[in-house]
């Protein structure tokens, strides 16, 4: 019995537990009108089914989620010009690619080159918000809101404001799949993502500056640690993911639609580092925690189509569960619960 | 270190001077909107005399007449095809000189435009408006400088009908309507009039107004075909990648889809990709029918490929429709409040041979 407490104690205390256990609530509650969720077939030699769905979906996400948490982690602040950078990078690599026409069934450019342009933007443009935030000492949303308003223009202007289309079936493999593997393309892609940024800060000590500066960038400053560097850096890494995040939207629908690729999704990003259970203010973090508030997102949406809910009430229901997790992990919150109980518990002895 | 503060400087002024035009400005349109209407009335006159007197003096003469139009932007093929017809139609051999403003999607830059054409005492002046609400105070001073003023495409939501003279734009109504009569007369084409046939309907954003038109048009008509049946309706944003998701999930919810009714042609492509993704077919020699709406020239593409069976047109072309209700005026007669453009149906068999005609 006291073993059993102690293990759910301790399973409790885990820091990944709440997050888990609101993906998994999310996922399950499916159950009850959709007993197939959990259904996977092969169709057309990919896997097929609702949870495929999320995680393949969810993985522009996951990326981004990836490099907006150690944005948040370092400055404190968030960078909200993520989905502007994914529509340049899209529009970069299409522009390439297609050498300045509307349309082409064949590469005009290398492959290669236009994934590099992509991603070279997307660094770009984080060194762009680095330098206004890390140097200049400009309040982030600020620095970033330049991005915001402006990448969607950049693209615009790289796109002639239409939409420009690559009809070459090698170029729709990152954003489908490779004929052979059974499992979307972009799935892989936020694995690697994830996986390296993992290793990145726990085999250097990138990850424990990152913690430092965000719990106090001066001290950490007068430690020796370069603080301005860091911050910098973590805005750089931002828009590389945003830029691979961008190329992965433009693969999917294999063209580049300035208007909306990336369309409010740094609002997702930023959701899914606080589902996740990192603090805004910056300081210490959990990587997996903002991958799993990604999946959970994804998870919320697609469980909402599965139930068919109507489309104008599904914002609703959104913001009831996005409450409702951001609540339960509220340490005020269990504040006051405890408080309560304790209350109650010497209301009983007093009786 | 001076030349530190001295970056640092430029950088602030020129990050604030970025917002501030990105952001504030609509605001500052409207609340500077009502002082000004009452300044620009008095000077209109008379900058409309003095420049009468200099520099149109020698056009006025041959009687060309002068159409301002403010353009939302050039967000889509859709909105270049708008702006060339316009451009073709308004030209100095048919008699016309056309100012063009384009307002790159905000609306305080055509609430300027419009002030500027009354300044320059235009003869009309032609609007397809970002948004619905907040043009009652510059028509009010088109209407006192006695300049009719046309809108295009979008409607407008204004207190007083008669701030605008006429409406030129596409009806969606009838665009849903023209969708079902396809439907009927293609399913009894195939032998299929009495066979349970069900639809499933990719919306756009909901609210839009050809969202709404497009939904109530084919509802209204489905009441006579009680053989179709619904499943559901689900909006893809007027997006592909939105359009690919939910088609995506309609494809596991039901098993036996018929129809896909999508709502514009992008979230038809992404709706494509998610019926041959699922190991099904579509198209005119497949099993799910596409019904799709607009009529882009990356949908005739489709059509031609075979994945899509029609395409309701949604016309740009508002030109030709816009310079006959100018010319009833001229000639002093009434015109109709709202008047839309004529729009086909291209069902995929004519797909190849409409394509090379298309302007858009």
């Amino acid at each position: 019995m006291n073993k059993g407490k102690a293990f759910i104690k301790r399973l409790t205390g885990y820091r990944l537990f709440l997050p888990l256990f609101c993906l998994v609530l999310v996922l399950f509650s499916n159950l009850i009108k959709t007993p197939g969720f959990f259904e996977v077939t092969i169709k057309n030699g990919v896997l097929y089914g609702y949870i495929i769905d999320v995680i393949n979906r969810a993985s522009d996400l996951v990326i981004l989620a990836v490099g907006m948490t150690l944005v948040v982690a370092a400055s404190g602040g968030t960078d909200i010009s993520v989905g502007a950078v994914m529509s340049v990078a899209g529009a970069v690599c299409c522009f390439i690619l297609s050498g300045g026409q509307q349309s082409v069934n064949e590469f005009v450019n290398p492959y290669i080159l236009g994934v590099l342009a992509a991603i070279l933007a997307g660094i770009l443009c984080g060194c762009f918000n680095g330098f206004l935030v890390a140097k200049l000492k400009i309040q982030p949303m600020v620095a970033t809101l330049i991005l915001f308003t402006a990448g969607r223009g950049i693209a615009q202007l790289i796109t002639k404001g239409q939409i420009t289309y690559i009809r070459v079936e090698s170029y729709k493999m990152l954003g489908s799949s490779i004929p052979g593997i059974p499992i979307p393309t972009p799935v892989f892609v936020a694995l690697i993502v994830v996986l390296l940024t993992y290793v990145l800060l726990k085999k250097t000590t990138l990850g424990l500056y990152i913690q430092t500066v965000g719990i106090n960038a001066k001290a950490s400053k007068l430690m020796g640690i370069k603080s301005a560097m860091i911050i910098f850096l973590s805005y750089v890494f931002c828009g590389l993911c945003a830029g691979i995040s961008g190329l992965v939207a433009s693969s999917r629908i294999y063209s580049a639609d300035a208007n909306n690729i990336g369309l409010n999704l740094e609002l997702d990003a930023i959701l899914a580092v606080a589902l996740g259970g990192n603090s805004l203010a910056g300081g210490k973090f959990s990587l997996l925690g903002s991958v799993i508030g990604a999946y959970t997102i994804q998870a919320l949406s697609t469980t909402l189509y599965a139930m068919g809910v109507s489309p104008d009430q599904i914002p609703v229901y959104k913001a009831i569960v996005v409450v409702v997790i951001v609540a339960l992990q509220s340490t005020e919150l269990k504040r006051m619960v405890s408080k309560l109980q304790t209350n109650v518990k010497s209301g009983k002895k007093v009786a | 270190m001076k030349k530190r503060v001295l970056s640092f400087l430029t950088a602030a002024v020129m990050t604030t001077a970025m917002i501030l035009s990105g952001c504030s400005g609509s605001q500052t349109a409207a609340t500077t909107a009502a002082p000004a209407a009452t300044e620009t009335k008095a000077e209109t006159t008379e900058a409309a005399k003095t420049e009468a007197a200099t520099t149109t003096a020698a056009p006025a003469e041959k009687k060309e007449i002068v159409v301002g139009f403010s353009q939302v932007g050039a967000e889509s093929d859709w909105r270049t095809a708008n702006t060339e017809s316009m451009k073709s139609t308004f030209t100095e051999a048919n008699g016309y000189k056309l100012i063009f403003d384009d307002a790159q999607q905000k609306q305080e830059n055509q609430l300027k435009a419009v002030r500027n054409f009354i300044q320059q005492d235009v003869d009309y002046i032609v609007i397809a408006p970002v948004t619905e609400t907040g043009w009652d105070t510059v028509l009010q001073e088109a209407k006192d400088a006695g300049i009719p003023v046309i809108i295009v495409d979008r409607m407008i939501n204004v207190s007083d009908d008669s701030l605008y003279t006429a409406w030129v734009g596409s009806n969606f109504l009838q665009e849903g309507y023209d969708a079902v009569a396809w439907l009927d007369d293609y399913l009894k084409k195939n032998n299929k009039a009495d066979s349970d046939i069900n639809i499933v309907t990719l919306q756009g954003t909901i609210g839009s107004s050809a969202q709404i038109g497009r939904t109530n048009g084919v509802e209204e008509k489905m009441k006579d075909h009680p053989k179709w049946k619904m499943l559901e309706r689900q909006t893809g944003e007027f997006t592909q990648a939105k359009g690919q998701e939910v088609m995506e999930s309609f494809l596991k919810t039901y098993k036996d889809i018929n129809v896909v009714i999508a709502e514009n042609d992008n979230m038809a492509f992404g709706a494509i990709d998610a019926i041959k993704a699922a190991g099904k077919t579509c198209g005119p020699k497949g099993d799910i029918i596409i019904i799709s709406f607009d009529a882009v020239s990356a949908a005739f593409d489709s059509m031609i490929a075979g994945d899509m069976n029609v395409s309701v047109e949604c016309n740009p072309l508002h030109g030709p429709r816009v310079a006959e209700i100018i010319q009833k005026l001229e000639k002093g007669e009434k015109v109709d409040k709202i008047a839309y453009v004529k729009e086909g149906v291209f069902p995929a068999d004519t797909a190849a041979a409409e394509k090379p005609k298309r302007q858009y």
